[in-house]
């Protein structure tokens, strides 16, 4: 009966494998080897020069300014989208009470939230722009002159401005994670949100007893999805801060000095130094947060 | 668009030194028709054909042995200089005199991003003019032995006039201007003079004048804020090079061009001379009393536009500005160009302009086609190449003469009437821009700090400094240096 069948299943998997190994694999050694020459990106034999790239980089204060935003993305990107998300996929699918539990057009809600996530990250930037545009004729500032307020410098002021990111990156990925929550939500069986409702559980205490126990495989994957997603931002800052990754370097991140490394510097061996360690962080972070928010599964 | 300057030092506009070449070039059309394309003229070719490319026999009127058919790539950075100069009037020289040769044009906005791979395989155009946000580093390419050296160019025989080499028949200081390590690999083509924009119908309206000290800079800033414009303004968010030129300036004004070349230099202490000081404690408030916190966040399109609009009075470029605002530019708007103006006890007299060769164009050393790229340039260098791009691109190229008689916009005259001005006071260059990207991106940061009040000019000149200090010990970026 198995006659063949390893070779059948072989066969399918020959063709994906080998793209993986040559398009995402062989980068990545690539980049190893890389980030251990001083290529400068224009001649075809680069010479190794061992860790030398890695140290220099345990001195590089620009690395590790762009290394503290991450640790703030990383906090607060997750922590900010995951609440937003789950009170607004509760509200939709659970927070109307009684029986099918939404609240009144809840379908339309869903596809106003979704809408940022079919943008491209670039028209997110640009739409942005206006928002954020720091004189009277920006849509905030805008806003704020009905009122009487002076304009504010949502991307210049160093102190704001990495929060005026965060802010994009939450408003995009907001809508992915009610629509992920939303069908996590829709297969909690409905008896044991009935039945606590006729105990006379309030939707607070219905959100934090029932709910969220019974979602937390998703809102797992969600914050490493998430905290993944705080190790990137390039496309934003780049299109959204001040001299990219200004002012005074208030929201530069490690795509970006990356890519500034390389591109701008012609430091291509330094710049693979920064990707390898940019990777490490990646990965021990997916790791970590697996680790740590592991649980027993509900079986219902 | 432009960033770059690399420029020259000693430009003159003596013009009867001009009129008699031009007298020799005329004498020569005469005394041998035509022949420059066959054999007339008498030097002898440079012969620098590298054994990988395709070659022709170099002789008279084909200096660099060109092959006749083989094909030719050009790059050409797409920004306010537009490529019309290439498609409608270089190329058409170039495939004139090579019918047979297949020209492929590329145009793009992102040089870096274009070329970097092609340059890692091995496989590059021939000629590339190398300019914009995205540009390459020439020092990084010519260090990889990728850039040919041009002396062959500017020792072979110009098209107008084949008894002169083509390096006189340019503005001074051109050749000096692209030198790397000695040896000229960069054609800056295009003469840029860089100082504040004004709109000269708008100040006549109101009855301002271009300030000559900086006394008179705050004083007439006054009268127009109380106009209710902005008296100057900068683009924070793209360009703070705008005006980290202005604060340089005004230091080598100060401190003569030594203060520049030290600079260029990675001397120790060069940033933290009185000198810049006082050029950064000047512009600092400037910036604080007259430039609002916004400008920090707006691009060049968004401040020069308001400046078209009638909302800004100084505005601080090159002379770009004009040609690249042609769009939003109100008939009633006249661009004129004043100096940096003066501070106490300046080295250098107001009129004192810096006024370069910039946008540089390149030949690639591993091109299949580099005498052909050679040739190219020599075009473009020619008469009629020249011409044709000032009429395409509204720029004046650094060839001499080659713009007389065109009929010259607002911004060029004013120009034309700040170099006969400032005579031999020129403001030179700055190579670290090139040379140290890294210092420069520094800079960039430092100054917005600066301008927007977040710090004093005496923590900009030791922050620069202590920049200036690390990469002159980082052993991987290769150094430069210049002498004049």
């Amino acid at each position: 009966m198995a006659r063949g069948r390893p070779r059948f299943i072989i066969g399918f998997l020959a063709a994906p494998v080998a793209l993986y190994l040559v398009f995402v694999i062989g980068p990545y050694g690539q980049a190893f080897y890389i980030a251990m020459t001083n290529w400068r990106g224009l001649s075809a034999s680069p010479t190794w020069v061992g860790f030398d790239n890695f140290t220099r980089l345990l001195d590089d204060q620009v690395f590790w300014t762009a290394v503290g935003h991450h640790l703030i993305l990383l906090l607060a990107l997750p922590l900010i989208t995951l609440t937003l998300a789950l009170f607004f996929a509760f509200l939709l699918n659970v927070g109307g009470g009684g029986r099918t539990g939404g609240i009144r057009g809840s379908t339309f809600y869903k596809v106003v939230l979704f809408l940022p996530q079919v943008l491209a990250v670039a028209v997110v930037g640009v739409l942005f722009q206006a928002v954020y545009r720091p004189d009277g004729s920006g849509v905030l500032n805008g806003l704020l002159s009905v009122v009487g307020v002076d304009p504010v410098g949502w991307l210049t002021e160093p102190d704001l401005a990495l929060w005026a990111i965060v802010a994009v990156m939450v408003w995009q990925a907001v809508g992915f994670y009610v629509v992920l929550f939303s069908a996590g939500m829709a297969a909690i069986p409905k008896e044991l949100h009935e039945s606590a409702e006729l105990d006379g559980c309030g939707r607070v205490r219905m959100f934090f007893l029932i709910t969220l126990p019974l979602l937390w495989d998703t809102v797992q994957v969600a914050w490493v999805y998430l905290g993944i997603a705080a190790f990137d931002g390039f496309a934003i800052v780049a299109v959204l801060s001040v001299d990219r990754g200004g002012p005074d370097g208030a929201t530069t991140v490690l795509p970006l000095e990356i890519w500034r490394t390389a591109f701008s510097f012609s430091k291509f061996g330094y710049a693979s130094a920064m990707g390898v360690a940019l990777f490490f962080l990646t990965i021990t972070f997916a790791a970590l947060a697996l680790r740590v928010t592991r649980r027993e599964r509900v079986e219902f | 668009m432009s960033g770059i300057n690399r420029p020259n030092p000693l430009l003159t506009n003596d013009l009867s030194r001009r009129g008699l070449l031009r007298g020799f070039g005329a004498a020569a059309l005469l005394a041998v028709p035509g022949t420059a394309l066959l054999s007339g003229c008498a030097t002898s070719g440079g012969g620098a054909t590298p054994s990988t490319a395709s070659a022709g026999v170099a002789g008279p009127g084909n200096p660099f042995g060109v092959a006749a058919e083989a094909p030719l790539e050009v790059v050409i950075f797409k920004g306010g200089l537009g490529d019309e100069y290439a498609t409608a009037v270089h190329e058409p020289l170039y495939q004139a005199r090579y019918p047979k040769a297949k020209i492929k044009h590329v145009a793009t906005q992102q040089i870096a991003q274009t070329l970097q791979p092609r340059f890692a395989g091995g496989d590059v155009p021939d000629v590339i003019a190398n300019s914009g946000t995205d540009l390459m580093d020439n020092a990084a390419l010519q260090a990889e032995g990728q850039l040919l050296d041009l002396s062959a160019l500017f020792d072979a025989p110009a098209i107008d006039n084949p008894t002169t080499k083509v390096r006189d028949s340019l503005v001074p200081g051109t050749v000096e201007s692209g030198l790397i390590s000695g040896k000229p690999f960069v054609l800056n083509y295009v003469y840029t003079a860089y100082g504040l924009w004004y709109d000269s119908a708008l100040f006549a309206k109101y009855g301002w004048t271009a300030p000559k000290t900086f006394d008179e800079f705050k004083a007439v800033c006054d009268k127009i804020k109380a106009a209710g414009l902005v008296a100057f303004a900068y683009p924070g968010k793209n360009a703070p090079y705008y005006q980290y030129w202005m604060i340089l300036i005004s230091a080598a004004k100060a401190g003569g061009n030594q203060v520049l070349v030290d600079i260029d230099n990675l001397a120790d202490g060069a940033w933290t001379k009185p000198a810049v000081k006082q050029a950064a404690a000047a512009w600092a408030e400037i910036g604080a009393k007259y430039m609002d916190k916004s400008y920090e966040g707006l691009t060049h399109t968004e401040v020069q536009t308001q400046q078209n609009q009638g909302k800004i009075a100084f505005f601080p470029s090159g002379s770009w500005l004009e040609n690249e605002q042609k769009e939003q530019t109100p008939a009633s708007f006249a661009y004129a160009v004043t100096p940096t103006p003066s501070l106490p006890g300046d080295k250098m007299p107001f009129a004192a302009i810096r006024a370069a060769a910039g946008e540089g164009y390149i030949v690639t050393a591993k091109g299949r086609n580099t005498a052909g790229g050679l040739e190219y340039l020599r075009l473009m260098l020619s008469r009629e190449g020249a011409r044709g791009f000032t009429q395409k691109s509204g720029s004046v190229t650094v060839v001499r003469g080659a713009a007389d008689g065109l009929p010259l916009s607002p911004g060029n005259k004013s120009v034309a009437a700040a170099q006969t001005a400032a005579a031999n006071d020129i403001v030179t260059y700055n190579s670290f821009e090139g040379w140290y990207k890294e210092l420069e991106t520094e800079l960039r940061t430092q100054t917005n700090a600066l301008m927007f009040g977040r710090i004093s000019a005496d923590e900009f000149c030791s922050k620069m400094q202590a920049k200036a200090d690390s990469t002159k010990a980082d052993s991987s970026i290769p150094k430069q240096s210049r002498t004049s």
